[in-house]
Formats: structure tokens, sequence, C-alpha cells
């Protein structure tokens, strides 16, 4: 088997997951210049959501793809209201509050929704059941699931929407009239508010997708599972150049194939000395990197900076 | 048209506008005047409620000091701010659609875009380009194209001619004109005194927040204080 094609695969699986998060932090951020730290426990209350959900139609008898198919329709409206509460309650009062308030906010969200989670799915782990057809393809000589390819296809899909929506719909010139100064987009006749709601809700329907492409990529789900995977797809977003949509997407892909590559590699590289479950410090190795010598990230422009 | 009693404007200590009146009849073209620091710009944002403020604020007869900001536009007021607010990210024509945000009549809309264009015709030739990378007077024709895209009843323009050289200020100003003849109610702040009154039906003279003076545009070009203070001579 192809080592390399392998932890390619895999990398891209991860980053495809990685990208869709990453979305999420780099559209608020490019809206409201606020780094929502909550938004990896979006991701979680998701799976946890969609897992409780297919545990109750599993018994239904229903075929697995639909089975998960409704877990997935269940978390996605759960996720957008838990993501337009979040902004409702604990941003839009600190709108006009000095930077660090909703930084600190975000930091207390973020502790609260894991808590609750806790408390209303318990410590231990959820197993994803096997549902989806399992059996590997070979592809260039390594294996394919057909979870990885419709994990890819998927996010490819969703990416190719969003940018859709963005750059070609009324709403998204809003978003992005707003983006670049909300004061002006409102004389215009935007609804602000609305459009930073949508925002939000927006970015949590990415993440509830995302949420069960990550319990069923790793077939388990937990209630602390959201601060690291949150923490890596804030990563991707600032190593694509946080407030860019494309940068999102390259940087989460990106992030997922050097995790990969990181955890195929390393055991080798270092002679035994470091194991795969060094991949994570890959990822914050990137970061500091990122944040050194290139803060505006790989696509982040050099535009002046809004008024 | 537009009817402003007793507006103020305070950013914490500093009182900006103290206590304005101001009356725009419809189809008049009012000029408000001043030095730097005299309050213009406060008093356009606090009319298209960009700025908290004191005091009362009719569009035909409708007070809208309490109405949503955004709904504005809808009764017919557009501003084309002070150093032009385009969105520098967007193109031209991504714009001007912007300007016409709240207009759900597609093939009007596009029709509304060829007028612009036909009175701008350097925004066409600009179409797809981003704003952000125009010269200041093409921004300046992006901002009244924009506002113009709304059909407003009353148009505010806050220094229209600010850092433009003299050729691009005709263009500009020329197309101020022009929308005024078609009988768009214009509320102009301007710095370049002569200019402004030459175009205007009435002027205001603006100092310290106040309103001092307010007569007909062609009186105020002869006034022999006002040719001192705000003509230049
Ligand atoms: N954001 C602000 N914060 C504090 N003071 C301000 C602000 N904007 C304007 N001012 C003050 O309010 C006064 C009026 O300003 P402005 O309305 O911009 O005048 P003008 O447009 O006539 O030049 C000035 O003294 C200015 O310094
Ligand atoms: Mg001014």
């Amino acid at each position: 088997m192809d080592i390399f094609i392998q932890q390619i695969i895999n990398g891209l699986v991860l980053g495809s997951i990685y990208a869709l998060v990453a979305l999420g932090y780099t559209m608020v951020y490019g809206i409201l210049g606020l780094i929502n730290f909550a938004h990896g426990e979006v991701v979680m209350i998701g799976a946890l959501t969609a897992l409780t959900a297919i545990g109750l139609l599993v018994p239904s008898g229903l075929p697995g793809p639909v089975v998960v198919l409704g877990g997935l329709l269940i978390a996605i409206p759960v996720c957008m209201t838990v993501g337009f509460t979040i902004e409702r309650i604990a941003y839009r009062p600190l709108r006009n509050a000095p930077r660090l308030a909703p930084l600190i906010t975000a930091i207390g969200v973020s502790i609260v929704l894991q808590q609750l989670a806790m408390i209303g799915w318990g410590r231990n782990y959820h197993t994803f059941p096997p549902l989806l057809p399992a059996a590997p393809h070979q592809f260039l000589g390594a294996a394919i699931t057909d979870l990885q390819i419709i994990i890819i296809a998927t996010a490819a899909a969703l990416m190719a929407a969003l940018v859709w929506l963005v750059t070609r719909t009324r709403l998204g010139r809003a978003m992005r009239a707003t983006a670049e100064n909300p004061a002006v987009a409102r004389l215009m006749g935007v609804d602000v508010d609305r459009v930073i709601s949508f925002t939000f809700v927006l970015g949590s329907a990415l993440a509830a997708v995302a949420g069960v492409m990550v319990a069923a990529n790793y077939s388990i789900a937990h209630y602390a599972m959201g601060f690291m995977l949150g923490l890596k797809a804030f990563t991707a977003a600032v190593l694509g150049g946080i407030g860019n949509l494309g940068g999102a997407m390259l940087g989460g892909l990106l992030l997922g194939i050097i995790e990969s590559l990181a955890a195929g590699y390393i055991g080798d590289l270092t002679g035994g000395f470091l194991g795969s479950h060094y991949k994570d410090v890959f990822a914050f190795f990137v970061l500091i990197l990122v944040l050194v010598f290139r803060p505006s990230g790989l696509m982040g422009e050099k535009v002046a900076e809004r008024a | 048209m537009l009817e402003v009693r007793g507006l103020e404007v305070h950013y914490g200590g500093i009182c900006a506008v103290r206590g304005v009146d101001l009356d725009v009849a419809a189809g008049e073209k009012v000029a408000l005047i001043g030095a730097n620091g005299a309050g213009k710009t406060s008093t356009l944002k606090a009319i298209a409620r960009m700025l908290p403020a004191r005091g009362s604020v009719k569009l035909s007869g409708e007070a809208i000091e309490h109405a949503p900001p955004h709904l504005l536009v809808r009764k017919g007021l557009a501003l084309v701010p002070e150093g032009r607010g385009v969105f520098a990210r967007l193109s031209v024509l991504e714009n001007l659609e912007m300007g016409a945000y709240v207009r759900d009549d597609k093939a009007v809309v596009d029709a509304d875009i060829e007028r612009v264009f036909g009175l701008l015709p350097r925004l066409k030739e600009r179409a797809g380009q981003t704003a952000g990378t125009l010269s200041g007077g093409e921004q300046q024709m992006v901002a009244i194209g924009r506002a113009l895209m709304s059909r407003p009843r009353i148009l505010l323009l806050d220094e229209p001619s600010m850092g433009l050289s003299p050729i691009m200020v005709d263009t500009v100003f020329d197309v101020i004109r022009e929308v005024a003849r078609e009988g768009v109610t214009l509320l102009l702040v301007e710095q370049n005194a002569r200019l402004a009154l030459s175009l205007c039906d009435r002027g205001c003279v603006m100092d310290g927040g106040e309103i001092t003076l307010s007569a007909p545009a062609a009186e105020l070009l002869d006034n022999p204080a006002v040719r001192a203070a705000y003509l230049g001579e």
C-alpha cells in the first residue's frame, strides 16, 4: 500500500472537515472582526445531536445511509438555533464594546456549551454505529472508503454552494458589503443585524455537517471534542487568511494534509522517537509559523482596513 | 420634504450640533456651507440616523427619528457619505446593485443601471473592476451613482468635491445638476461654497454647530460677510 497516497486521502478527508469548520470562523470574523471561539462547540453539538437522533432512528429499520441522513437533518437546525442564540445572547449586546469583551465572552460561551453538553450527554464516548458501507475501494495503490468519498464530495459541494451564495446572490452581496462597511450597508437598506444572524446560522449549519462527518470518520463523539477541533479549524482559517473564504478552504485542506502526512511519517523521521499521536503538535507548529512569518495568511489581502 | 427641528449631536462631552432647524422643500436645492468642524457631517449623519441624536426629523411629514435606520432608504432618503464610502472590494456594478438593494423589480433596476452608466460613462468602462482600484473621482461617481440607484426623493451629499481634481469636480457637479434637474431634492454639504451656492436655490451657513444664516443662494453670494469668510475674498 502506498503510504503517501493514503495519507493524502486521509488528509483530504480531515481537511474537508477542517475547511467546513474554518469557514464558520472566517465568515464571522469577516463581518464582525470577532473570533467566535464557541464555534468548535457547535460542531460538537452537531455530532452528539446527530448520534442521539441516529440512535433513535436505528430501530426503525431504515437503511443505514437514510438513518445517517436523518441524524444530519436533525443536527443542522439544532446547530443553526444554537448559533443564532449565541450571537443574540452573547455577542450582540457587546457589539460596540472593546474587542476584548466579546473575546472573553466567546471563551465563556464555549465553556458553558461544553458543560451543558457534558450534563446532557454524559462524559462517556458515544460511538457511531456502522451504518455506512465500510468496504474500501482500491485507488492509486491506496484504500478509500465510501464514507471518505462522501465526506470529500459533500464538503466540496457545500463549499461550491457557499461560494455561489456569497459571490452571486443579493444576500451574499449584502454580506460582503456589511463586512466592509456596516454603516454604509445600512444606508443601502441592509438590515445589518439580520445579515449577522444569518452569518452565524450559516456557519453553524456547516458546523453541524462537519460534526457528523467527524463522528462518522472517527466512529466516535464526545462532549469535549469541539475544543481541539475548533482550535485546528481556527488555525486553518488563520493559515488561509482569516476573513477570506477561499483562504479557509485552502487552509483547511492544507492543514488536514500536513497533519496526515506528519502522522504517517513522523515515526520514521524521528526513528520511532515520536509517534503519530504527536500529529496535533503540527497544527500548532503551523499556526506559530504563520503568525510569525505571514500573519495575514496565505490568501490574506493587504487591502486597507475597514473604516 | 425634510423638516429638522432642534437637532443635537454629542460626542461624549463635545456638542457638535446645537439645536439645528432646517427645512428643505420638495424639489429645492439647499447648500449647507461652513468651515471644517462646523458640524455639517454630523448634521447629515444624524438625519440619516448614522449617529444617535436628539431632536425631530420629518421626511414628507413622517417622523423618522425613531425608524430603524435601514428603512430610511425605502422612504426615499439617500446619503452620499463623507469620504464616499464605496465598497472597495465589490465591483462597480455590485456597488450600484447595492444601491438598489431594497428594490426588487429586476427589469427596472437594470434600466436604472443603464441610466447611471449614461450619466457616468466612466463607470460603464469600469463596471467589472473592484471599486477600491478606482481613482478618487471615479469612486465619487460610484458613490453618487449608487445613491441614485435607490431612486431617492431627497439626496444628501457630503462634500462630493473633496479631494478631487478641478476637472473631476466639474464632472461630478454636472452630474449633481443633472440629478437636480430630474426633480430630486438636494441637501448639499460643501466647503467649496461658491460651487455649492451656484448650484443651489438656498444656502445655510453653519458655524460652531449652529445654523447662523439662511438665505437665497444669490443673496449669500453677494453677502459681504459670507464673501469674506467662505468665498475667500
Ligand atoms: N467621532 C467623533 N468623535 C468626537 N468628535 C467628533 C467626531 N466626529 C466629529 N467630531 C467633532 O464634531 C465637530 C463637528 O464635526 P463634523 O460634523 O465632522 O464637521 P464638518 O463636517 O462641518 O467638518 C468637530 O469639532 C469634530 O471635531
Ligand atoms: Mg465634514
